[in-house]
């Protein structure tokens, strides 16, 4: 009997976890909250993920969206797209579903933002992960300088975290700017792609770190905005999400180039992408 | 640990000796080729043979596997395969490939899975007799190998060299009567034959050295080739499924007819199919077959050589996928080739 496997655990055996609340935030999305049921530790990072567990559908890999600094449990957002994911926005408060993680190396670099400005660029449903991170932000203000979020939704329907956001954008230690691609009339707000915000940012960009999340496309144009911005390589991450079957960089499926976004990722830094054209 | 000769007809008595006592796999013959099978006597052990056709990753990997179990609400179990076994006529290079297997399955997380068969395998590997039409193992550096089995066997003609590389072996090997420590002149005779087939097993020449693959590739992004080949790709996969260090899985939940209980399994999956890196909302990020060709080359003898900081290339040179591939595209030899051509060394 092989010493090791006598104490490793079973990379692929989910924990359960009992859903707490669940609420509806659009059409698409559901935000969902959940706590640990053993007794074991669940420490993350901002930007890790977990793989969730159907019984019987199967397992998908969803950003945690909560910030580390709220303990006891955590929250994800789910957008229906596919078999699982429709399971989740099934389930009933109390319901039991298998968890592993946090996953991935790849996070926000929380540390080394220290006393950086901050600035988030998230496409619609990329301010899920990003959230994680803007709350520990919220939540230790005094460690990081200026910080600015820019959201951008493709149409009015697809916006959610509406109090939260609302929240955000009366507080004078953040600052938020949003657009939507099309608007009807009762839209005060911005109207284009995400990238019109860009210039509209006060904070100093050259010296700031910027974090990009948000649908494959997006990522083009914002790079391209930044790097006339004059924002370093290094100084720009990016989610990048992937096909994902194992969460734990062996199914080969999340693979970019030389490396996997399950454990290299999610998050990645630019600079370090120079290598992999796959990624943009 | 032991090096010892045993004579032929001893060593049929050992192999049917060990039959009686647990699981034996060995090489048999397939038609007029070869497979692993189950071994019910020693005299269908052929370790004469060319190749097999499937590696012997599936009795580590199976194509299906159950690695879960669960109830509906009531959470999940490991499911373990526990049955030691003896896998005899390994050759080196699809050795070479168990090796690198090994690192990749431990690597950042270990793979209980992978592992508890690993484990419970002693594994024992035969010098090459007979060439295989297409092998290049020579060219890769893989035609002998140093570590890793717990046996290697070398035919000398009327007896076998077998030398032990671990515990497991020397247990093994004390199994078996009739035994002599191998004399200096049996030793030079395996010497003799592990010396020529690091040239001969050469059907198919690499014109460069193979720890210069994976720099050639660096320079070979957007070469035209790619295009070139997989224009007649059928994206079925063959190459992947043949070859000894493809590791790619799919996992997938089972429901039982209760709709309460169920597995979770693993299964092979290939880099060559369409639709390996499609996601929910229909994007594919490798959508042209051309850049999924490449990503099979890239890996074998760049990305997971570099991940596993090896010398030896994945691509261990046993030449299956060049007689899987129907359009005759999938030689790594000649693909590297005809970079070295266009693109020179260094
Ligand atoms: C690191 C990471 C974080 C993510 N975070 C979130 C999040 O916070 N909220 C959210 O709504 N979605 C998130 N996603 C996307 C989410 O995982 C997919 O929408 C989901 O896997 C679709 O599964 P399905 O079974 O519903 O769809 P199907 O089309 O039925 O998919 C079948 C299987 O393919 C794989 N797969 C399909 N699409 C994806 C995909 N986009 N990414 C990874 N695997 C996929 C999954 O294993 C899935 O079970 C994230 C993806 C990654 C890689
Ligand atoms: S790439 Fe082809 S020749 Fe190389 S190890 Fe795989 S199957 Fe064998
Ligand atoms: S075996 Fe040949 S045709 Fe089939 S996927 Fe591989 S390269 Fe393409
Ligand atoms: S998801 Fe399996 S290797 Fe990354």
């Amino acid at each position: 009997m092989c010493e090791r496997c006598a104490v490793e655990k079973d990379i692929y055996l989910p924990r359960l976890a009992t859903l707490e609340k669940k609420r509806l935030m659009n059409p698409t999305e559901m935000y969902l909250r959940l706590s640990i049921d053993d007794n074991e530790p669940f420490d993350f990072i901002p930007g890790q993920f977990v793989e969730v567990s159907i019984a019987g559908v199967g397992e998908v890999p969803i950003t945690i969206s909560s910030s580390p600094t709220q303990k006891g449990y955590f929250e994800l957002v789910v957008r229906r797209i596919g078999n699982v994911t429709n399971a989740i926005h099934r389930l009933r408060i109390g319901d039991k579903i298998g968890i592993r993680g946090p996953l991935g190396k790849g996070t926000y670099p929380v540390e080394e933002a220290k006393g950086k400005n901050i600035v988030f660029i998230c496409g619609g449903i990329g301010l899920v992960p990003q959230r994680s991170f803007i709350n520990y932000i919220l939540d230790n203000r005094a460690d990081y300088k200026e910080l600015a979020v820019l959201l951008g939704t493709k149409c009015m329907a697809q916006r959610f975290f509406h109090s939260e956001i609302d929240g955000w954008s009366h507080r004078n230690d953040i600052r938020f700017m949003e657009t939507v691609d099309q608007a009807d009339d009762c839209w005060l707000g911005n109207v284009g792609v995400v990238t019109t915000l860009i210039p509209k940012i006060e904070t100093e960009l050259q010296s700031a770190l910027v974090f990009i999340c948000g649908p494959p496309v997006m990522y083009k144009f914002v790079l391209m905005a930044l790097q006339e911005a004059e924002v370093p390589r290094e100084r720009i991450f990016m989610n990048l999400e992937r096909k994902m079957k194992c969460g734990v960089g062996k199914c080969g499926h999340c693979q970019i180039n030389n490396y996997y976004a399950c454990i290299d990722g999610p998050v990645f830094r630019y600079s370090d992408l120079r290598i992999a054209p796959e990624a943009i | 640990m032991k090096t010892v000769t045993i004579d032929k007809n001893a060593f049929r008595r050992f192999v049917d000796g060990i039959i009686k006592q647990q699981r034996v796999i060995g090489v048999c013959a397939k038609g007029d080729r070869f497979d692993f099978e189950q071994l019910e006597s020693a005299d269908q052990l052929r370790l004469d043979y060319d190749v097999t056709l499937q590696p012997p990753k599936k009795y580590f990997l199976p194509p299906v596997e159950t690695l879960l179990t669960y109830e509906v609400g009531d959470g999940y179990k490991s499911v373990y395969d526990d049955t030691e076994f003896v896998l005899l006529g390994v050759h080196p290079y699809d050795m070479v490939a168990l090796n690198q297997l090994d690192k990749l399955f431990t690597q950042d997380n270990f793979d209980t899975h992978y592992m508890k068969r690993r484990h419970n395998a002693t594994i024992v590997v035969c010098d090459v007799i007979s060439p295989s039409k297409n092998v290049f193992a020579s060219s890769m550096g893989t035609a002998t190998v140093k570590d890793g089995f717990d046996v290697l066997l070398t035919d000398i003609g009327n007896a076998f060299v077998m030398e032990s590389g671990s515990k497991k072996g020397d247990s093994f090997i004390a199994k078996a009567q009739d035994v002599v420590d191998s004399s200096e002149k049996d030793l030079q005779a395996r010497h003799k034959i592990q010396a020529e087939n690091e040239k001969r097993l050469n059907n198919h020449k690499l014109k460069c050295e193979a720890s210069y693959l994976p720099k050639l590739l660096e320079k070979a992004y957007d070469h035209p080739v790619w295009e070139e080949k997989a224009k007649t790709c059928f994206s079925c996969g063959s190459c992947n499924l043949v070859c000894p260090t493809c590791y790619c899985f799919n996992v997938q939940d089972d429901v039982n007819w209760d709709f309460i209980s169920g597995k979770r399994q693993r299964a092979w999956d290939g880099c060559l199919l369409d639709g390996f890196t499609k996601v929910a909302g229909e994007h594919e990020f490798r959508k042209k077959r051309a850049d999924r060709f490449r990503h099979r080359l890239y890996r074998k003898c760049k990305y997971v050589p570099e991940k596993i900081s090896s010398q030896i290339m994945s691509c261990v040179g046993c030449g299956r996928c060049v007689g899987a591939c129907l359009p005759d595209i999938a030689n790594p030899v000649k693909v590297y080739n005809r970079l070295v051509d266009d693109l020179g060394i260094k």
